[in-house]
């Protein structure tokens, strides 16, 4: 039984167990219910409301059989009515949306780089999720990924905005000395693309691509990593037949331009500023290579999580709620207006707008439309990272073996996460581990070694 | 005939000035020939795609856009969103702070090599490693050990600024002539007086000359250090813009930095010109 099932309705189930974890009435609505619902009540306050009156009529009725009488002969909207008559619901709800600790630390500053990426870490202080749970947060544009690392392990920023296996490689001490950090959240899915030059707009088959030169934003990105598998499912080896090269992500355009790079696999609006500025064509979309893949994170180091548990969940709990307010299709347009200006994107309106609404010019002189062409879920899926591991491991950047699980649950805090959603009356998936396609093939989560093993085309180790 | 000379040097100058914004401008018109497209997808895209607009701005959205931010320069929206005077005051701050910091450590240093053929001889390694480090290749391991970026920033213009600094100075110092200070001595002027009285005065324009090269650095670093630790400053600015692919503001950027870094070295021109004597 959990706290976010309606108690006040007469019909429910008394005793469950039709599926594998007993919330759901069957096993595909339990499977339905691992896909994450962020459709929430039409207002903050209401479903922190409902939270807290569920928890009272649980209170006062603890047996569920006598609830289910009492709801019976009144109805539910008097039984609420009677409850708030000696119960001060509202002020209880009011206290319960700060959350329960007292903040350690109410000033912070989290660090961002300016790309479609970052829209709920940005959002979130124009329209101000953070104010909602008591945070002052100063939002700073940093210049690079490296910068970004280097700022948080100064503590200069308290969380930042960081590429979805950023976190790993850091905890790891791939790159830079191991510091145990973690992602408490995502902060996009999709939302990536592959752009070429104008001049190869014939050459659409990946076959054609030997001796190219692709651009990626950082090592350790998914970017790279989407690249490499969608070249290699080509039969193109990406470290021998084309040169893969790390540019910052607003070179790209310039370098396209200046006919350096034949394309790049890039976060977006750069795609789409490419096309903006005509020089470069959409080939695909990374929701096309995996549909629903993570993109970046929101990162904390693991000593700002012990120091600060309550400030990190309040600024966890805003990033959740932008996120669950971006991933709405009606609100994307002021979103997009939100984050345009020089203090934020610094982009034009018209590039944020195609991205973050799905309707985009390709470049090619049409007009394609894909809603989920980027979109927002915060759970940080634990085979998420067990992908990421598997892959950092074909390309050469682990050497030797990894302790998938271990290093997975360290990292991506979806058992936190998971807390913190159903603490905001949201409701998480009850696993931390799915499987999911790349390009049709299935990734189990149990057996990386096996899938790691099946790849033909991989650097020698 | 040096009036008049003056004057020659002038029109020549602002008709080079001309000939490079009519150049400018003849060259950044819109030639490219554009193929037809639908309006609802040319609303999708840029002037560059649709109008066939050159991707490098004419002089004349310069100037609109440099107006535009010296109308206001010092508004203030948040810490990522500045006036131009703002930038530049918080970049010039920061090249104050390093340089007088420099100005410290290295004229003091500068006089003990200079006096001391045993330091001179002994330290001599040392400089002649450190000197030729390009002052960003600093940046790194002073983020990793001070742990904060703006004092970084400082510190990188601190130790590109020193060097110039110190070698006019001991190298000022050193070649003072041989029969004043025997002057002094005969005079039996203290160690402490003669530094201040004979030794600064005979080497200042060597020292001063020195500052003035290690200006013209800092200048130079703190737009790349700004470019890499971000948050403030003109080198942010450029950053912030190119970030954008904005090039009206980058090359509005680039003429202020040009202006500001002239300021700077005319001005330790005019201190260099008031301690140099005729010998």
């Amino acid at each position: 039984m959990s706290t976010f099932d309606n108690p006040f309705d007469p019909a429910r189930r008394l005793r469950a167990g039709a599926c594998s974890c007993g919330q759901h009435a069957s096993q595909s609505e339990h499977e339905a219910g691992l896909q994450l619902r962020c459709d929430i009540p039409e207002t903050e306050d209401k479903r922190y409301e409902g939270v807290v009156a569920s928890a009272v009529m649980r209170a006062v009725f603890p047996k569920e059989v006598a609830r289910r009488a009492f709801l019976k002969s009144v109805g539910a909207s008097s039984a609420l009515a009677a409850l708030s008559q000696f119960f001060p619901i509202k002020t209880a709800t009011e206290v319960f949306a700060q959350g329960a600790g007292k903040l350690e630390k109410t000033d912070l500053k989290v660090g961002f780089i300016p790309i479609t990426c970052a829209t709920p870490i940005i959002m979130a202080d124009p329209l101000g999720f953070y104010k909602k749970q008591g945070l002052n947060v100063e939002v700073v544009k940093t210049a690079g990924w490296a910068v970004i690392r280097d700022k948080t392990i100064n503590k200069e920023y308290d969380a930042a905005h960081m590429l979805a296996p950023m976190p790993i490689a850091i905890s790891l001490g791939l790159g830079s000395q191991p510091i145990p950090y973690t992602v408490p959240a995502i902060e996009n899915i999709n939302g990536q693309g592959i752009t070429l030059a104008m001049k190869h707009k014939d050459k659409r088959d990946p076959k054609d691509w030997k001796g190219f030169k692709l651009a990626i934003p950082f090592d350790y990105s998914m970017h790279n990593y989407l690249l490499r598998y969608y070249l290699a499912e080509h039969g193109i080896d990406p470290d021998t037949d084309v040169q893969l090269r790390s540019v910052p992500p607003p070179e790209m355009v310039a370098n396209l331009r200046a006919d350096n790079i034949d394309g790049f696999l890039a976060p977006d609006n750069i795609c789409q500023r490419a096309i903006y500025d005509g020089v470069g064509f959409m080939h695909i979309l990374s929701k096309e290579i995996w549909d629903g893949h993570p993109c970046c994170s929101f990162a904390a180091s693991k000593e700002f999580i012990t120091t600060s548990p309550n400030s990190f969940a309040a600024l966890t709990r805003a990033i959740v709620d932008a996120t669950a307010y971006a991933s709405k299709a009606e609100n994307r347009k002021s979103i997009a207006e939100a984050i345009a200006p020089a203090a934020y994107l610094n982009a034009p309106p018209v590039v944020l707008e195609q991205v973050l609404t799905g309707t985009y010019a390709d470049g090619l002189g049409g007009i394609k439309t894909d809603a989920k062409r980027v979109d927002f879920d915060p759970f940080p899926w634990q085979s998420f990272a067990v992908w990421m591991m598997t892959q950092m491991q074909r390309w050469g950047q682990i050497k030797g073996d990894v302790d998938y699980k271990g290093v997975a649950e360290q990292i991506y805090l979806a058992t936190d996460t998971a807390k913190v959603m159903k603490e905001m009356g949201l409701t998480p998936p009850t696993t931390s581990y799915k499987s999911f396609a790349v390009m049709g093939k299935t990734f189990d989560p149990e057996k990386p070694k096996e899938y790691l093993a099946s790849f033909k085309i991989r650097k020698a180790t | 005939m040096i009036q008049s000379l003056r004057f020659r040097a002038a029109v020549v100058s602002i008709a080079i000035f001309l000939a490079f914004i009519g150049v400018w401008h003849l060259a950044t018109r819109q030639t490219l020939s554009v193929g037809t497209m639908s309006p609802e997808y040319a609303k999708l895209m840029g002037l560059t795609a649709t109008s066939g607009k050159s991707a490098m701005p004419g002089p004349l959205d310069v100037g609109a856009k440099l107006w535009e931010h010296l109308k206001r320069p010092f508004y203030d929206n948040g810490p990522n969103d500045k006036g131009l005077g703002i930038q530049l005051a918080y970049s010039i701050g920061r090249v104050g702070l390093g340089y007088l910091i420099a100005v410290i450590v290295a004229i003091p240093l500068g006089f003990l090599i200079g006096m001391s053929p045993l330091m001179n001889k002994a330290l001599d390694p040392f400089i002649q490693v450190l000197k030729p480090i390009s002052p960003l290749a600093w940046m790194p391991l002073a983020l990793y050990t001070i742990k904060d970026s703006s004092l970084s920033a400082i510190f990188v213009i601190f130790i590109c600024s020193v060097w110039p600094m110190l070698l006019n100075t001991a190298f000022g110092v050193a070649a003072v002539r041989k029969e004043w200070i025997n002057v002094a001595r005969t005079l039996e002027v203290g160690t402490f007086r003669r530094a201040f009285t004979v030794i600064l005065p005979a080497a200042a324009p060597t020292i001063l000359t020195g500052m003035r090269i290690s200006i013209g650095i800092a200048w130079l670093v703190i737009v790349a250090a700004e470019m890499l630790v971000g948050g403030t400053g003109i080198g942010y600015f450029v950053w912030n813009e190119w970030n954008n692919l904005s090039i009206t503001n980058v090359i509005i950027a680039i003429l202020l930095i040009g202006i500001v870094g002239m300021l700077l070295d005319q001005i330790l021109a005019r201190f260099t010109r008031m301690v140099t004597f005729p010998e």
